[in-house]
């Protein structure tokens, strides 16, 4: 029993036993050892970069956390002439753009992947992800680009018939002005959309053959078979991509910040211009006058962080039960 | 044959439902064709040679290019892969040939999570770290900042083909009395060196337009840039402070520099999958 553990791949070479009779000293006379140790040396150089990551955004946003601790959360007052900051437009316009997008990339996305995984061809679909995985390559800034020439114009024709016939819902209400916590969300689901699909896709072809054809014995159409067999056994696979989808729309900077419109307030109305986290650190960051305004978007910065990394970490837990998929980007 | 099974109602929802999927890919795919032709037909009718050979005009004036822009990009990238490459590929190793237990885990858990530190954060990082006690913007900066963000995708995706290598080859080496090290550099290395390039060129494809975190480490310059110590100009903020100014003329350079800045991104994305497929059929053959 304990050979085939042994000759699982997963089990790292060395303690697999071939080389436990050389001591450590002949292990650095033929080289290994150096080998060993230099190698080393670069994987654990991530734990220091990551250490001193959390440790600088720490460090270097004291000032503003012992200024207004928790309060600095919830206070909507953004004042950097007097010195006082309160991030909750920002929280607030964050949260909001992030759900949104979120909101429409989750039905589309999920649809995709279901017409990718259960009915088109493997080749046409293998093409098609192909496609849409170049989506994801784009970067954030062309999309930011695409915004304000394309999307902004085309909602300049669209929003008024909304407001027109929907206009008495409070989301709907107020002057449209192009930039707006509705133009960021519909940019931000063009950017996670291809994480939803080729992360769903991927795990909806992983549900095996036997899961399909015992429902398919039972007379059941091929939507039940998907939706009530297929779609339920995947939901860990799904429920990751959704998270790690929501880590990158909230910490997702330059398209946001080219079509919120970068005004620090907080409104029901979607069509209002807001502004977020990570724009208000881009916008802001080289201007910031003062050690106490460089530390309070340094804890914005920390915010961001530790929110981003909880969704990460989730989504990572989630996805653990696939196995030999890796999920770059 | 009594009344058919299943019933009509299953049988609409069925069509409706699936006609419902394809649907959404359909239109997926038509944001992605609307994307790259409006960049296409706006970037191209935008470019002429003075925007690769000639430095930003004077505001008002028209005319102008992007050369120091594109310049600044190549040598930050330069910079990054020269810090990203190398730990990326030991660390690659290490998790691949040397660690257990713990130690891998540790470390493949914290790569995947800095992977996903929003890249805004990732340049108030840098920030702190380089500019703070340099009191300046630089090169030197935004490269290290791109480079922090290689490492993860080069060393996972370095760990990924290195374990791929079959075990046999490895107790070849060892049965031909190869040490553990001559191994590694000349039997597992080399099997899977297509993959291994294949990986750092997306990864370097990836952070190309990386904008965010060069806002405050390379910040801009619309001048040249002479070596490593003074501010620089690159594509994705050119890209972004043209497309938020007032100004026509600027508008266009932005589109034309965002040509420029995806068709390079897409041949690299091209290119290196090419070489993996190449490497695929050779290891067949």
């Amino acid at each position: 029993m304990s050979n085939v553990v042994l000759a699982t791949p997963e089990v790292p070479f060395e303690s697999r036993g071939l080389d436990k009779k050389q001591t450590w000293w002949e292990r650095l006379r033929k080289g290994d050892e150096v080998v060993h140790l230099i190698t080393l040396a670069g994987g654990w150089s991530i734990l220091v970069i990551t250490g001193l990551l959390v440790q600088h955004l720490w460090v270097y946003s004291r000032l503003s956390r012992h200024a207004f601790g928790w309060h600095f959360l919830v206070d909507s007052t953004w004042d950097p002439v007097n010195g006082i900051f309160g991030a909750w437009p920002f929280v607030y316009g964050t949260v909001v753009t992030s759900l949104l997008a979120l909101a429409i990339s989750i039905p589309i996305g999920l649809g995709s992947a279901i017409f990718l995984a259960e009915l088109a061809p493997r080749k046409l679909s293998n093409a098609l992800t192909f496609l849409i995985e170049l989506l994801a390559a784009v970067p954030s800034v062309i999309y930011g680009l695409i915004g304000i020439f394309l999307l902004i114009p085309v909602l300049f024709n669209v929003v008024p018939y909304v407001q027109k016939y929907f206009g008495w819902i409070p989301i709907f209400n107020g002057t449209f002005y192009g930039v707006s916590y509705f133009s960021a969300s519909i940019v931000l689901s063009i950017m996670v959309v291809p994480f939803i699909i080729s992360i769903s896709r991927e795990v909806l072809i992983s549900v095996p053959v036997s899961q399909r054809e015992a429902m398919m014995a039972l007379g059941a159409t091929k939507w039940d078979v998907t939706w009530r067999a297929v779609v339920p056994y995947a939901r860990q696979g799904i429920m990751g991509s959704i998270f790690l989808s929501l880590a990158r729309a909230l910490g997702e900077t330059m398209a946001v910040t080219m079509v919120i419109g970068n005004v620090a307030q907080v409104s029901t109305s979607l069509m209002a211009p807001g502004y977020t986290i990570a724009a208000v650190i881009a916008n802001e960051f080289t201007e910031a006058t003062g050690d106490l305004y460089l530390h309070a978007l340094i804890e914005l910065g920390l915010v961001l962080f530790v929110v981003t990394m909880i969704f990460n970490a989730l989504a990572r837990l989630l996805m653990l039960t696939m196995k030999g998929h890796e999920v770059v980007g | 044959m009594s009344a058919s099974y299943p019933p009509l109602s299953r049988k609409i929802t069925n069509l409706v439902m699936l006609a419902l999927t394809g649907l959404c890919t359909l239109l997926v795919l038509a944001v992605l064709l609307t994307i790259l032709g409006y960049l296409l037909w706006k970037g191209a009718s935008s470019l002429n040679i003075d925007f690769f050979t000639k430095i930003p005009a004077p505001v008002g004036q028209s005319g102008g290019g992007v050369e120091n822009a594109i310049v600044g990009t190549l040598k930050l990238l330069a910079l990054a892969s020269a810090i990203g490459v190398p730990i990326g590929l030991l660390g690659g190793i290490y998790l691949s040939e040397f660690a257990g237990g713990w130690s891998a885990f540790t470390i493949r858990y914290t790569t995947d999570l800095l992977n996903g530190v929003p890249s805004v954060v990732m340049g108030i990082f840098v920030y702190t770290l380089v500019v703070l006690p340099m009191h300046h913007f630089s090169t030197l900066a935004g490269g290290i900042a791109l480079g922090i963000m290689m490492i993860p995708i080069a060393l996972r995706s370095t760990e990924d083909f290195l374990r791929a290598v079959p075990r046999s080859l490895r107790e070849g080496g060892l049965a031909l009395g190869a040490s553990k090290s001559e191994t590694i550099f000349t039997i597992v290395i080399p099997a899977a060196i297509y993959g291994i390039i294949t990986g750092i060129m997306l990864d370097i494809a990836r952070v190309a337009g990386e904008t965010a975190p060069l806002l405050f480490t390379a910040f801009g310059n619309l001048y040249n840039s002479p070596g490593w110590m003074q501010p620089t100009a690159s594509l994705p903020v050119v890209i972004y402070n043209y497309a938020i100014s007032p100004y026509d003329v600027w508008h266009k350079q932005a589109w034309a520099a965002g040509f420029v800045l995806l068709s390079g991104l897409l041949v690299i994305s091209v290119i290196s999958r090419m070489v993996l497929a190449r490497g695929k059929k050779l290891s067949h053959g």
